[in-house]
């Protein structure tokens, strides 16, 4: 009974953590363009910036 | 990664929003993004890839037209669209949010209810029950407005829809599961509710989530709408002027290329102008001072000035939408197939738990058996696998589709186009690809070729542009040309190696409806290019395989007699020509008047109405931006072979639904005489559900291979 005490607001805490990652991915526009988003990683980063060089 | 420079002075910038639909690969995203803030005036550029949308962030005085340069000197074509087209109704990610809650709820609820079954007592299973009450009393009310609103505004006109049993239902199944956990009982429903809301939910999101992205699709589609026009003030001076700020006197520039944003009468200079768009009619119009033009369609040859006499609402364009609102009345009042099945639906799941709670008061069982048994029943009979049967096979069929061009808008259309039993075709761009081609480029030496390519390349005549597309899909190089000048209405001209040649205006010998250019190189004598509308590939193949699926074809065309003729012998169909707007409706009301079910296929604006009054209509990706309003589905690429398709797709769609609904059914057919007799454990109810739900998705998922 004491395990189940501990541990199921535990197992609550991380289904509801889970829950508020996903509504935030959704809200910064994480699902606006998957299609997009499967292809940037294609996209060469390693060329110099501007700002710091 | 074009991380802003800062954000505070980003955010007064104005940002223009364009559809790229050329975009294809990382390769276009790094291109467009990197290359066009080092144009001058462009602050950043972000693509969105799904939607084909480019959106810019610029200088205050930097004009559309400018920012269109940009994107095609990056060798793209774009077309700027107007905000309104693409905002976001928000409804799927609502959605979304709920089936999270719900789907976040169900598993914690359905992991304490397995303590409970697999034999928890006594305080143990009070405390679940209690837990369970504390996730799924909030998740209910959260994941469950949609039905609940819904459910209220039927209850509230004296309808009944899909939704009051599942209200009912699950308002009832919560309140008794609460009274339950309070008197210490042994049983709780919360697991019931809460997957029932994420079962229906995940339907629901599913239908939605298809409506968003075929209005993607189209937005991306958007050409032919003129966003506004070049407008020269008393001084002189010419600036950039948005369509919806267009008033009549004042005067525009139309360059040649260029399609009108308003009504107007010439004033100034001659040209010919495309009048495909508004008529049907392939042949160009020749234009000049005093003449009237309409908003719409697109100036060949040379820039025109022009007084605007009409904008908005009075332009045809405008008395063209009205009938196609008007067209489009019939259709809403269509019924899709899960409505339909919920108006029997309802009533009989309401009847029988009712039933069941009277018999068993009957039998002696006490007011609080019976009701658990009756809520049993509601939940058990709660259209679950109904919910899902009819999405779940539309959306897999449109994401199949949609990987073959065909951009389906909603479930609805899907349905009406799998009972389509007659075919109506335009000629002008749907039959026929509505653009210019040259013919006999084969007669053409090596050297002329490049020639040709180097001098369409700076032109954006539509003749060029045609030359140049198909020299290029030969794979032919352009001939280093210096001097070169554009005379409007004339043609380009430059020098070869101290030679001069030029791309211009044939002279007297081709017949004046016959496009044609003229291609001359020093020291030869001149070759006439002659262009044609060629047929769509695959049409006649397309049109015969209508006829064998029970769609015979028909041609309704805006064009003349003798331009349709041609196209109606090679296909073997019969023709009406010459037809107005109005004229295609009447000839619709009249097919519908007898009982058919017509399948409109149209491009132009002029077939708008028709597209809108059909019982089901497609449109090439080429038609105007009202043709691809009006039509339910929507085609990309030349070949006409997506029509065919898109029917067999629908009508093996439809089958996989009534297997669903029969699955649904036998289901329920099972499960609801054990609920009756009140022998359904939750375990049982949670089995059968789920059980039920994930046999018709993966029924559905059969569909993937259906767009062949």
């Amino acid at each position: 009974m004491n395990g189940i005490a501990v541990l199921i607001p535990i197992a609550l805490l991380l289904g509801l953590g889970g829950l508020f990652a996903f509504f935030w991915s959704l809200h910064s526009g994480q699902y606006d363009d998957l299609d997009g988003a499967s292809l940037r990683i294609l996209i060469d980063d390693d060329r110099p910036t501007d700002d710091n060089g | 990664m074009n991380a802003p420079t800062s954000p505070v002075a980003e955010a007064k910038l104005p940002e223009a929003l364009f559809s790229v639909p050329g975009m294809r690969c990382a390769g276009c995203i790094a291109k467009l993004e990197d290359g066009l803030p080092k144009t001058s005036g462009i602050v950043a550029a972000r693509v969105n890839f799904t939607a084909k949308r480019l959106t810019l962030t610029h200088l205050p005085d930097v004009q559309i037209p400018a920012l269109q340069q940009a994107i095609s000197t990056l060798g793209f074509e774009a077309q700027p669209i107007g905000a309104a087209l693409t905002r976001d109704d928000g409804g799927s990610r609502d959605l979304l949010k709920a089936l999270a809650v719900a789907g976040f709820a169900a598993m914690n609820i359905m992991l304490l209810s397995v303590s409970v079954w697999s034999g928890a007592e006594g305080a143990t299973r009070d405390l679940f029950h209690w837990l369970s009450a504390g996730i799924a009393l909030p998740a209910i009310a959260y994941a469950g407005r949609p039905f609940f609103k819904s459910a209220w505004n039927a209850l509230r006109h004296g309808r009944t829809n899909m939704d009051v049993p599942i209200s009912i239902g699950v308002v009832l199944a919560s309140a008794l599961s609460l009274f339950e956990t309070v008197v210490h009982g042994e049983h709780a429903y919360f697991d019931g509710a809460v997957m029932l809301l994420f079962f229906l939910l995940t339907g629901r999101w599913l239908d939605s989530v298809m409506r968003d992205r075929a209005r993607d699709g189209v937005t991306a589609l958007l050409k032919h709408a003129p966003a506004g026009a070049l407008v020269i003030d008393n001084d002189g001076r010419s600036s950039w002027c948005d369509a919806s700020s267009l008033r009549p006197g004042m005067t525009m520039l139309v360059a040649a290329g260029e399609r009108l944003a308003a009504d107007g009468a010439v004033i100034d200079g001659q040209s010919r102008i495309d009048l495909a768009l508004l008529t049907g009619e392939s042949t160009p119009v020749a234009i000049a001072q005093g003449d009237r033009v309409h908003a719409g369609t697109l100036n060949l040859d040379a820039p025109v000035r022009i007084k605007v006499l009409a904008i908005g609402e009075e332009t045809v364009i405008a008395d063209i939408a009205r009938l196609m609102d008007q067209a489009s009345q019939s259709r809403s009042r269509y019924v899709r197939i899960a409505d339909r099945a919920a108006r029997l639906y309802a009533p009989a799941v309401h009847t029988l738990a009712a039933a069941s709670f009277v018999g068993w008061m009957i039998t002696g069982a006490g007011w609080h058996q019976s009701l658990l048994i009756a809520v049993a029943v509601l939940i058990i009979t709660c259209p679950c696998a109904l919910g899902l049967a009819v999405p779940a096979a539309q959306i897999v069929t449109a994401g199949a589709l949609m990987r073959r061009g065909i951009l389906v808008k909603d479930g609805s259309a899907l349905e009406r186009l799998a009972e389509a039993d007659r075919a109506l075709f335009d000629k002008t761009g749907t039959l026929t690809l509505g653009r210019p081609e040259p013919i006999g480029l084969h007669d053409l030496g090596p050297e002329q070729k490049s020639v040709a390519l180097a001098l369409a390349r700076v032109s954006r005549h539509p003749l060029s542009e045609a030359l140049r597309r198909a020299l290029e899909q030969e794979g032919n190089t352009a001939s280093d040309l210096t001097d070169v000048r554009e005379t409007a209405g004339n043609g380009v001209s430059a020098k070869l190696r101290g030679r001069a040649v030029a791309l211009c205006r044939p002279d007297g010998t081709v017949p004046d409806d016959c496009l044609a250019t003229s291609l001359v190189i020093e020291g030869q004598p001149s070759t006439t290019i002659l262009f044609s509308d060629k047929m769509r590939p695959a049409a006649r193949q397309t049109i015969d395989e209508l006829a064998a699926l029970g769609l015979p074809a028909t041609i309704l065309s805006g064009d003349r007699a003798s331009a349709v003729a041609p196209i109606a012998r090679a296909l073997g169909l019969t023709a009406q020509t010459g037809m107005l707007p109005q004229d295609k409706l009447d000839t619709i009301a009249r097919l519908k008047a007898r009982g058919e079910k017509v399948l409109m296929v149209g491009d132009g604006l002029n077939d708008g109405p028709a597209l809108a009054a059909g019982h089901v209509s497609m449109a090439p990706g080429s038609a105007s931006d009202a043709g691809q309003n009006a039509a339910d589905a929507i085609f990309l690429g030349d070949s006409l072979a997506p029509v065919a398709t898109a029917v067999r797709a629908a009508r093996a769609t439809q089958q996989v639904v009534r297997q669903n609904f029969l699955m649904a059914i036998g289901y329920n057919l099972i499960a609801v005489p054990l609920a009756i007799m009140g022998l359904v454990t939750p375990l049982i109810a949670a089995l059968a559900m789920s059980g039920s739900s994930l046999i018709v998705v993966a029924n559905a998922l059969r569909l993937r291979s259906a767009a062949k």
